[in-house]
C-alpha cells in the first residue's frame, strides 16, 4: 500500500491523537484538524488522498465543511465520521457529498481499511474493465473470470465479491465494506455469512491451486493478493 | 378572565347571537306577512259588505221608495255589529242613520269607489272613529252613505305591533338563555380538558381525557387526543425500558469487563497475559458496542414515524437476498434450508429493516437449533424454512424450523427486550434480536406472530401491501 496523505477533521483531541499515530504506524502521513473551520481551510489549501471528518464539530458542522469543499471543486475522497450511526443519518452524510460513511465507535482496522480503499478512488480502478491478480483474471463486460487460463464458474453474487476484492487488490476489506458494498447493507449479521460466502469464493479460485490468492486477515477482514509478486 | 369575559368569547356566544339575528329577522318578516295579509283580507271585506248593502239598499229603494229605505236605515242601524249608515237630503242634512256628526263635509262623489272619513257614532264622543265609506245618491238628490267601522282593524294592528314586540323579547331571551346554557356547558367541559392537560404536563401521563359518550365534537376531539396521550405514554415508557435496560443489562457486562482488567492487573505481568486480557476486553466491549446499537435501533424504530426514510420496496425481493444470504451458512452447518418465495410484493417500508428482521429470524432458527443439536445428538435434522406468501393484502413472511422452539407461555415474553428463555442462555445473543423484529414489524403496521412448529418455532412477519 501506497504512502497516503490524510488530513482528520475530529474535534476530539484523544480520539484524534490516536488516529494520527496509527496511520503513521500504517505507512501513511496524518494531519488533524480540531474543528471545522480549520478543517476547511487545511483541506483547501493543502492536497490530501483522503479526509476523515466528524459528523459534529464545533464552528462548522462536518455535513456543512463536506458540502463547501464539494461546492469548491475538490474531489478528494471523504470518510465521514458519526455517532449517529442511523440509516438515514448515513443517507444525509453521503448526499451531502462523503464518499463513505462509518459510525463511532469504530475500530481502527475498519477505519484503516476505508481510508485505503477510499485513496485507490484518486487511480481510475473505475473505468478499468479487466482486474488481474496473479494468474487471476476478471472480465467486468463479459461477466467472466479465469484462473490460469481456466474458466471459473460463479454465480452473480460471487461474481460482485470477487470484482469488489480484485478492486480493491492488495488492500484488506472488512466484512461490513463487503456486506455493504456486495449486498448493499448495513446492518450487522450476528453469524459470520460474509465469511461463508468468502469460503465458497475462495473454493472456486483457490482450490487445487498451489499458491492461494484470498487471503483471510485476522481481526480485520480479507485481502485479494499474489504473494508471489 | 372573568367567567362573563370567557362566556363571551367562546363559540357558542357567536353561534348565539348569529342565530338570535337571524331569528328575529325572521319572526319580525313572518308577523309583518301575517298582518299585512290580514289587513288586505279584512278591508278586501269590509269592501264587500259595503258593496252588497250598496245593492241591497239599492233593491230596497226600487220596491218601496225613500220611506222603506229609511225604515230599513234605521232598523239596520241599530242591530248591534252593523254597518254605518247616513242618509242626507240634497243640501247634506240629517236624515236618519246611525252616525250622529261627520269629520269635514259628507263625502259627495258617488265615483270614488271607497274612502276613509272619521265620525262620531253619538254627538257627544270625544273620539272620532275611523270607517270606509261608499256613497251613493238617489235620483232625488238624497244622498246614502254606507260604511264599516275601521277601529277593528286598527286594535288587529296593534295586536299585531304587540305580538312583534313579544316575540322579539322572547327570542332574545331565549337566545340568551341557550348561548348561557351551551356557553357553560362547553366551557365546563373545555375546561376540564385544560385541566387534564394541565395534569398530564406535570408528569401524570396515566391520565385520560373524560369521553362522555355523547359522541358529539368534543368527544372525538378527547378520544383523539387520548389516542395520541396512549402513543406518548407507550414512547414515554419504551424510553424509561430503554434506560431500565441499560441500568441492567450493560452494567453486567460493564462489570465482567472491569474485573477481567482488574484481575490481569492483579495477576503476575506477562505480555502474554496483557495481550490476552486486552484482546479479550476488546471483544467485550465489541458486544457491548453490539447491544448498545441493538438497543439504539429498537428504540428509533419503535419511535419512527412510519414515513421516516420509507420507500416502495419488494419484499420478495429482500427475502430472495436474505435466503440467498444465508444459504450456504446453512449448508456449511449442515442444515436444510429452503425458500418459497412469491414473485413480487410491493410494500411501504425500509429494505434496510425488513432485511434485518428476516436476518433476526433466520438467525435465531440457525443458532438456537445447532445449539439443540448439539446438545442432543439423536435430533433430527435442522431443517429451516423462509417462505414469503403474498396473496391477499398483505406479505405473510415465515421462517420456520424444527428446532427446540419456544413454549407458549412464552410467546408474548421473548418478544421483549432481554428477556431470554433458561435453556438459551449459553448461545450468544444479547435478547434483542425478536424486540427489533417486532419493533420493525409495528414500524410497517404489521405485525409478528410466533406459534408452534411441533416440533420447533414459525414465525410470521406480516407486513401490508403497498396499495
Amino acid at each position: 500500500m501506497s504512502l497516503m496523505r490524510i488530513l482528520i477533521i475530529e474535534d476530539d483531541q484523544e480520539a484524534a491523537a490516536y488516529l494520527v499515530k496509527a496511520l503513521k504506524e500504517a505507512g501513511h502521513v496524518a494531519d488533524h484538524a480540531g474543528d471545522g473551520e480549520t478543517g476547511h481551510a487545511m483541506a483547501s489549501s493543502a492536497d490530501y488522498d483522503v479526509l476523515v471528518v466528524d459528523r459534529m464539530l464545533p464552528r462548522r458542522d462536518g455535513l456543512a465543511v463536506i458540502e463547501a469543499l464539494k461546492q469548491e471543486g475538490d474531489q478528494t475522497p471523504i470518510l465521514i465520521l458519526s455517532a449517529l450511526g442511523q440509516v438515514d443519518d448515513r443517507v444525509k452524510g453521503l448526499r451531502a457529498g462523503g464518499d463513505d460513511y462509518l459510525p463511532k465507535p469504530y475500530s481502527f482496522s475498519e477505519l484503516l481499511a476505508r481510508v485505503e480503499a477510499l485513496g485507490r478512488r484518486n487511480r481510475p480502478a473505475d473505468a478499468e474493465t479487466t482486474f488481474k491478480v496473479g494468474d487471476l483474471e476478471l472480465d467486468r463486460l463479459a461477466h467472466s473470470a479465469t484462473r490460469a487460463g481456466q474458466p471459473v464458474v460463479l454465480q452473480p453474487r460471487e461474481f460482485r465479491l470477487l470484482e469488489y476484492l480484485m478492486k480493491h487488490a492488495g488492500q484488506v476489506v472488512t466484512r461490513t465494506m463487503l456486506l455493504e458494498n456486495v449486498w448493499d447493507y448495513h446492518f450487522d449479521p450476528q453469524t459470520n455469512v460474509i465469511d461463508v460466502h468468502i469460503s465458497r469464493l475462495r473454493a472456486k479460485i483457490d482450490k487445487g491451486f498451489e499458491r492461494p490468492l484470498l487471503h483471510t486477515i485476522r481481526g480485520a477482514g480479507y485481502t485479494i493478493r499474489d504473494d508471489a509478486r | 378572565m372573568t367567567t362573563l369575559g370567557k362566556l363571551v368569547r367562546t363559540t357558542a356566544f357567536k353561534l348565539s347571537v348569529v342565530y338570535l339575528a337571524a331569528f328575529a329577522i325572521f319572526s319580525v318578516l313572518l308577523v309583518v306577512y301575517i298582518g299585512h295579509t290580514t289587513q288586505r283580507m279584512m278591508s278586501e271585506q269590509i269592501n264587500e259588505t259595503i258593496e252588497a248593502e250598496v245593492k241591497g239598499l239599492g233593491e230596497q229603494y226600487a220596491q218601496g221608495g225613500i220611506r222603506r229605505l229609511i225604515d230599513v236605515v234605521e232598523r239596520r242601524g241599530r242591530q248591534p255589529g252593523a254597518s254605518l249608515y247616513l242618509v242626507t237630503d240634497y243640501s247634506g242634512d240629517f236624515i236618519a242613520g246611525n252616525i250622529a256628526k261627520l269629520e269635514g263635509s259628507m263625502p259627495r262623489d258617488p265615483e270614488v269607489p271607497i274612502q276613509i272619513v272619521h265620525y262620531l257614532r253619538n254627538a257627544t264622543d270625544a273620539q272620532p272613529q275611523e270607517a270606509a265609506v261608499r256613497v251613493f245618491v238617489l235620483p232625488n238628490g238624497f244622498h246614502i252613505l254606507i260604511g264599516r267601522d275601521m277601529s277593528e282593524g286598527k286594535r288587529f294592528r296593534e295586536v299585531i305591533g304587540s305580538a312583534l314586540r313579544i316575540t322579539i323579547a322572547v327570542v332574545g331571551v331565549l337566545a340568551v338563555l341557550s348561548w348561557l346554557f351551551v356557553g357553560r356547558r362547553v366551557l365546563r367541559r373545555i375546561d376540564a380538558v385544560s385541566d387534564t392537560g394541565r395534569r398530564i404536563m406535570e408528569g401524570d401521563l396515566s391520565r385520560r381525557l373524560h369521553v362522555t359518550g355523547s359522541g358529539d365534537e368534543i368527544d372525538r376531539l378527547a378520544e383523539n387526543v387520548n389516542a395520541m396521550l396512549e402513543r406518548i405514554e407507550l414512547l414515554m415508557q419504551g424510553l424509561k425500558d430503554v434506560s431500565d435496560n441499560i441500568a441492567h443489562d450493560l452494567k453486567t457486562p460493564l462489570t465482567r469487563l472491569r474485573n477481567r482488567v482488574e484481575a490481569a492487573l492483579r495477576e503476575e505481568p506477562s505480555v502474554e497475559g496483557y495481550r490476552d486480557a486486552l484482546e479479550a476486553t476488546i471483544e467485550e466491549s465489541d458486544q457491548l458496542i453490539r447491544i448498545f446499537n441493538a438497543l439504539l435501533k429498537i428504540a428509533r424504530v419503535e419511535a419512527g414515524s412510519p414515513d421516516e426514510g420509507m420507500e416502495r420496496v419488494d419484499a420478495c425481493e429482500i427475502a430472495r437476498e436474505m435466503a440467498e444470504l444465508y444459504e450456504p451458512v446453512a449448508e456449511d452447518d449442515g442444515v436444510t434450508f429452503t425458500a418459497d418465495i412469491c414473485d413480487h410484493a410491493p410494500v411501504e417500508g425500509s429494505r434496510e429493516l425488513i432485511a434485518q428482521a428476516l436476518a433476526n429470524l433466520v438467525d435465531n432458527a440457525l443458532k438456537y437449533g445447532l445449539l439443540a443439536m448439539r446438545e442432543d445428538d439423536g435430533r433430527e435434522k435442522l431443517h429451516i424454512a423462509l417462505n414469503v406468501a403474498c396473496g391477499g393484502d398483505e406479505v405473510v413472511m415465515t421462517v420456520a424450523d424444527n428446532g427446540p422452539g419456544i413454549p407458549e407461555k412464552d410467546h408474548e415474553r421473548v418478544l421483549r427486550r432481554f428477556v431470554r428463555l433458561e435453556e438459551s442462555r449459553t448461545a450468544p445473543g444479547s435478547g434483542l434480536g425478536l424486540s427489533l423484529v417486532q419493533a420493525v414489524a409495528h414500524l410497517h403496521r404489521g405485525k409478528l406472530e410466533l406459534a408452534d412448529n411441533a416440533p420447533g418455532l414459525i414465525a410470521r412477519l406480516r407486513l401490508p401491501k403497498a396499495g
